[in-house]
């Protein structure tokens, strides 16, 4: 691994919606092995940064480049970018029609034209990896949110990918299954993936991140590291940010 | 009981080929209903607002008009204003096509918006392009929905091709009909005998399609 080699590299890229700006001159480059936590209020464009970084969004402006190439949704060799990086959304997103295991194999096979003996070998080792060994043969309906996000994550993984974003992949889970899910997403961290995590965790990103990027306006607000960010935010706005995640205690009236 | 009726001559091969024909006529529908539902509900998609208003009017009049009006529209009134004379199993075709397609559209229509977006950003973000993304993500989905909601129609079409012998088909009723009138006086219970083993007839259809859409449903769901 080579902490200087630069993965993924976002200049200077806008994103409006209608009349709305929702990304504003964004810069950010990614090396190899790190691990980048975004935080940022509700509709701050979180999702929209992740979804501009696999060309399912195109950038109005500025660029993104995943080693030498260009990602934007118009490029021709968009699905072979893709590719290379792996995504998780929020949503439970698995294939319904499709058991866990088909669920993982199915990109590889078809896309990557692998062999099905040797991706299922691959797909068996990393589901029981996340503990979903007694699982591969049902159907996501059957699987808890928890165990449905820890497929999703192996369904991305199996491709190899060079760069992971993970959008929220614990909010739409009940308290009880995030720690499960947070414990995969740890477990990469060791295995020195590379990672674009946005988290409303933040006991999580603290413990995870290499660097905290504060996103609030369309603009980076603040680039530093976790220690730095969560004890002594640089700005006012980070600052009432974290507030909104802590709670004084009550003082009753008597 | 009527039923010593079926058993003279050929009463009831003549049952029987009525039924052919009434499964003929909408097996025939049924086909061109599902080729034409699919492009239709495919197009109702797009929410291109012409077709959309289109498509709105022709499922209206589908919908408020009494599919034996149509019959006699295109059987009757078709040779009646423009001199064309379309025979009537062709005009049934049509009649239980243009009602069919119409079904058949909403349907598909209605299972394809019914995917959520996030189906297709899945499928494309693991590198897969628009062509596999639909074959082997959307269309299954599609299909498993599909399928149990188009048997439905198709039981309900053959139950209602009995509509056409009034245009002159003889379909397995009006055989029934003829046999019935053809022996009531020799036998006082027949129209019991006969009408007990036309609905054993439809029963013989319809009951296995639909069995077979239950167990779909239940293995898909
Ligand atoms: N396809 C779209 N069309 C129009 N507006 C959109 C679209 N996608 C996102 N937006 C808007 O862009 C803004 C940023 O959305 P985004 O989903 O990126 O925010 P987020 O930071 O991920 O928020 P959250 O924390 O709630 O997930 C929001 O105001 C949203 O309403
Ligand atoms: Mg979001």
């Amino acid at each position: 691994m080579n902490r200087e080699k630069e993965v993924l590299k976002i200049e200077h890229i806008s994103k409006g919606f209608d009349q709305l700006n929702v990304l504003d001159d964004i810069s950010l480059t990614v090396h190899e092995g790190e691990i980048i936590v975004i935080v940022g209020p509700s509709g701050c464009g979180k999702s929209t940064l992740l979804r501009c970084l696999n060309g399912l969004e195109a950038v109005d402006d500025g660029h993104v480049y995943l080693g030498e190439e260009t990602v934007n949704p118009s490029v021709k060799n968009i699905t072979r970018i893709r590719e290379r990086i792996g995504m998780v959304f929020q949503s439970y997103d698995l294939f319904p029609h499709k058991t866990i295991l088909e669920n993982v194999t199915l990109a590889p096979m078809k896309v990557q034209k692998r062999k099905r003996a040797e991706v299922n070998e691959e797909a068996k080792k990393l589901l029981e990896r996340v503990g979903l060994s007694a699982k591969m043969s049902q159907y996501p309906r059957q699987l808890s949110g928890g165990q449905k996000q820890r497929a999703a994550i192996v369904r991305a993984l199996i491709m190899h990918p060079e760069v992971l974003l993970f959008d929220e992949v614990t909010a739409a889970l009940d308290p009880e299954m995030v720690r499960e899910v947070l414990d995969v997403m740890l477990d990469l961290a060791r295995q020195n993936r590379t990672m674009l995590i946005v988290t409303h965790e933040m006991a999580f990103a603290r413990a995870i991140a290499d660097r905290v990027i504060f996103l609030d306006g369309g603009h980076i607000v603040e680039d530093s590291d976790p220690g730095e960010f969560f004890t002594l935010p640089k700005t006012d706005r980070a600052r009432k940010f974290l507030n909104t995640f802590t709670f004084d205690t009550v003082n009753k009236e008597i | 009981m009527g039923f010593e009726v079926l058993f003279k001559g050929t009463n009831f091969i003549r049952l029987l080929e009525g039924l052919g024909v009434a499964l003929r006529i909408s097996m025939i529908s049924v086909g061109i209903s599902i080729v034409l539902g699919m492009i239709l509900g495919t197009l109702m998609s797009l929410k291109n607002p012409v077709i959309t208003v289109l498509s709105r009017i022709y499922l209206e009049i589908v919908h408020i008009m009494p599919q034996m009006v149509l019959l006699f529209i295109v059987f009757f009134g078709f040779s009646k204003v423009m001199g064309i004379n379309i025979p009537a199993e062709a005009s049934a075709i049509i009649v239980f096509s243009f009602w069919g397609t119409a079904e058949m559209g909403d349907l598909v229509r209605g299972c394809l918006i019914s995917i959520p977006m996030i189906q297709y950003e899945s499928s494309y973000a693991l590198g897969m392009r628009r062509s596999k993304t639909y074959l082997y993500v959307i269309i299954p989905q599609i299909i498993r929905r599909l399928i149990p909601l188009s048997i439905n129609l198709i039981t309900r079409m053959i139950k209602t091709t009995s509509l056409i012998m009034m245009i002159g088909i003889v379909e397995v009723l009006k055989a029934g009909q003829q046999i019935i009138e053809a022996n009531r006086r020799t036998s006082p219970h027949v129209a019991f005998g006969v009408f007990a083993t036309v609905f054993l007839l439809y029963f013989l259809v319809c009951w296995p399609i639909s069995q077979l859409s239950k167990y779909l449903e239940k293995r898909w769901s």
